[in-house]
């Protein structure tokens, strides 16, 4: 029971460090914001807030440093992505490239869906066959093994 | 229809199967993250010096008309001395122009490590707190840019260069032949 509460409890380590916090608490919460949507560029898919490594820590400061000098959330994200492209992105924008991504899954969907119903509505009306009476030695059989 | 449907189990192991075939014999590399430093300017460099007394390191080191390699290095990086002869030959060999750039890593550190392996470097920069190697689109080191004499980024390694880049493409490059 203790553990079960425990791992109700537990919230993913954080990398961000006391010493990089900034005084700022609102400007702390829209980099918190921002951090946990970049991607670290060298663990694959952990975010940067959520990541010791080496450049992880160096974009997490850079962003304080957009935010202090006044920069806007998207200004940030742009300021990354002319770094290290859409990767650094852990939500992928919605453009040409990406459209079998973000449209790949509904349409199957909707593919598979609309063949469910097509098999459902022939299923329906297809009559069902009376089926064919027993002739004279089946019906023979059928007796002596009721009999036993 | 229905001899269609139970075809479509082996088409789709089929098309896995095909897929898993390509992945693995094309090269393709999944963790490879790309580069959007590739057919762009050069991002901004101005560094101060590696070596005690030179001058620093700016914007106009890598317009200078001939091809510019930039390796970002560490004294503590393994890959970084798996490269190492590699710039030492392309330099003595070829006069390549090499320019190093010790990120992360103290000049006490980088700098007997230089000269315990010898220094392939024209120029060598110090960016002590990766803020420069942000700005490059660097994820770690050792990562190895080509930049051709108008300062445009025409390939972008990350990881160690290895005798085959160097053969297919470093080489063509610095004749000016990878465009």
């Amino acid at each position: 029971m203790l553990c079960l509460l425990a791992l109700l409890f537990a919230f993913p380590a954080l990398a961000v460090e006391p010493s990089e916090v900034l005084p700022d608490p609102a400007l702390e919460t829209r980099a918190r914001e921002i951090g946990r949507a970049l991607r670290c560029v060298v663990c694959q898919n952990q975010a940067i807030d959520d990541s010791s490594a080496e450049v992880a820590r160096d974009m997490r400061r850079a962003v304080r440093e957009r935010l202090t000098a006044g920069d806007s959330n998207g200004d940030v994200f742009a300021y990354m992505v002319a770094r290290y492209g859409d990767y650094v992105l852990l939500k992928p924008p919605f453009k040409a490239g990406t459209l079998i991504l973000w449209l790949g899954a509904p349409l199957l969907l909707l593919v598979a869906g609309a063949a469910l119903l097509m098999a459902a509505r022939r299923h329906r009306n297809t009559p069902i066959a009376a089926p064919k009476p027993l002739d004279e030695e089946e019906r023979r059989r059928l007796d002596a093994l009721l009999k036993g | 229809m229905r001899r269609l449907l139970f075809i479509l189990p082996l088409l789709t192991l089929a098309l896995m199967a095909g897929f898993f075939a390509w992945s693995l014999t094309s090269g393709r590399d999944p963790a490879s993250i790309g580069s959007v430093m590739v057919g762009r300017p050069a991002p901004k460099l101005d560094l101060p010096a590696l070596r005690p007394g030179e001058a620093p390191l700016t914007d106009a080191d890598l317009r200078t008309g001939k091809p510019v390699i930039v390796n970002f290095f560490a004294s503590w990086c393994t890959p970084c001395l798996a490269e190492h002869p590699l710039f030492t030959r392309l330099r003595e060999r070829e006069g390549a122009t090499i320019v190093g750039i010790a990120w992360k890593n103290k000049r006490d550190d980088a700098l007997p490590w230089l000269k315990r392996l010898g220094d392939p470097f024209k120029l060598a920069g110090f960016d002590l707190d990766g803020k420069t190697g942000l700005d490059w689109g660097l994820s770690g080191v050792p990562e190895t840019y080509l930049i051709d004499g108008t300062g445009i980024v025409r390939r972008h390694y990350r990881g160690p260069i290895t005798e085959r880049d160097l053969n297919e493409t470093i080489l063509p490059f610095l004749k000016g032949a990878v465009k």
